[in-house]
């Protein structure tokens, strides 16, 4: 009979050796303790912020300009919370209850993405997010699709499919916009002004500042550094925003021949931490929001409850007669 | 500003977020909540159904419904099966290895175990 240890070693010889063989790790294998933790983490924060940025959006439905655009605004939406609930199904999987989960984004105890405490202060912002929130997003969600944690790779493989609609509806309404009026395009300007950094910011702080990136690219969680993402993103976006006419608001970006990629300026990574800190613009309004439609269906949960104990007794009761 | 907002990554997937000072584990469970269903759709006609993942109801119906609109928004579905995930009995991975022992050492259960003349045809 081995003991303890002997076992122990062998469990973290087969997942490393699924880990280099670029195999996917299953919810009942044996994993590390930090492995399952650095998981929870990630995932959970990945399903909140799908939830709460279903407000920035929300927000513009009943505004949006015409019932298709209502439909549009609806639908997608209603992915966001569609891609919490598959976020949500996958961290379970590793052993954590969902209810736990929302009680911690509610009490501040997990965050979510930095960039949903901004406001949405025009229409214009549902197609800047669309474009470039939702691009960014795309930039950062491809690779988890080859995550080493099979849930989440297979979440990730949903969300993306989904994600695509996301950013050409947003990147068709701002067309519509630019060829549009005069105020209409400096509509879209504006906004594209306001978003711009706090888009390259989803992609977390440089690669020096990024101490966590190393371990979760050893474990096969993460495939590409921040910066490289962010790259990747500045380089697709500048001929889209060409084809849609705007500037992007960055005075140092431009095309540099001998790298094959676009230069471009620092972000305000002092905003970015304080944003996170919860002096964001919107950090307070959405969290209450979030706590108070929590609050405000815990009796649809409790009477739903009610009844398929009632339905249970019932079929007990005639099992019986 | 706190030491704890230092560590932040894109890991996220959504977006940046910080990697310490953030709680992770599991706590105690607070209330009951509703069953873990796990769930299976058929894509189309003609094809098994598959497991797509699982959600909380409080009974078989509205389990059967909140499928629909979690996993099949966009026609991904023509038939859905619920079933609550403690009701699945599962093989166990640490005795995957002699689990699948039986099957492991029989390559004459496969047409490529057999040598055949090239020349025969439709074998």
């Amino acid at each position: 009979m081995p003991d303890t240890d002997e076992l122990a070693a062998g469990f973290e010889a087969e997942f490393e050796r699924t880990i280099a063989a670029d195999q996917r790790i299953e919810p009942r294998d044996w994993m590390p303790d930090a492995y399952r933790r650095t998981l929870i983490r990630q995932i959970a924060q990945h399903a909140h912020s799908e939830i709460i940025g279903m407000q920035p959006e929300g927000n513009w439905i009943l505004r949006a300009p015409s019932l298709r655009r209502k439909a549009i605004l609806l639908a997608k939406v209603q992915d966001e919370a569609g891609h919490g609930m598959y976020l949500y199904a996958a961290a379970e999987t590793l052993g954590v209850d969902r209810e736990e989960l929302t009680e911690k984004l509610i009490d501040s105890k997990q965050k979510y993405s930095s960039i949903f405490n901004y406001p949405t202060l025009s229409y214009a912002d549902i197609g800047v997010i669309g474009w470039l929130v939702d691009g960014a997003a795309i930039c950062n969600q491809v690779p988890l699709c080859r995550c080493s944690y099979g849930p989440y790779a297979r979440a990730m493989i949903r969300i993306c499919k989904e994600e695509s609609f996301h950013q050409r509806q947003g990147y068709e309404l701002l067309l519509a916009m630019v060829n549009g009026t005069e105020a209409q395009r400096a509509m879209v300007q504006e906004s594209v002004d306001r978003w711009w950094w706090p888009s390259l910011m989803m992609f977390g702080p440089p690669d020096a500042d990024s101490p966590n990136t190393q371990q979760s690219m050893a474990w096969g969680i993460k495939r590409h550094t921040n910066d490289e993402l962010r790259q990747r993103f500045v380089d697709m976006t500048v001929p889209q925003a060409a084809a849609l006419g705007v500037t992007l608001p960055d005075p140092d970006l431009r095309w540099n021949p001998e790298r094959q990629a676009h230069d471009y300026g620092e972000p305000d990574w002092e905003e970015f931490k304080a944003v996170l800190a919860g002096s964001g613009p919107t950090n307070a309004q959405r969290l209450a929001h979030r706590r108070r439609a929590h609050e405000n269906g815990a009796w649809v949960r409790e009477a739903a409850q009610a009844y398929a104990d009632k339905q249970a007794a019932r079929s007990r009761k005639e099992a019986a007669a | 500003m706190s030491e704890d907002v230092t560590d932040l990554t894109a890991e996220g997937g959504r977006g940046a977020v910080p990697t310490t000072g953030v709680e992770a584990g599991a706590g105690e469970r607070k209330r009951r909540s509703w069953p873990l269903y796990e769930v299976f759709v058929r894509g189309k006609r003609g094809l098994n159904h598959v497991h797509v993942g699982s959600l909380h109801a409080a009974d078989d119906e509205m389990a059967l419904h909140n499928a629909r609109d979690v996993y099949t928004r966009r026609n991904e579905g023509v038939s859905i099966w619920v079933v609550r995930a403690d009701h699945i009995t599962a093989s166990s991975p640490a005795e995957k290895d002699p689990f699948f022992a039986p099957a492991g050492d029989k390559v004459y259960r496969h047409p490529t175990f057999y040598a055949i003349p090239e020349e025969v045809p439709h074998l």
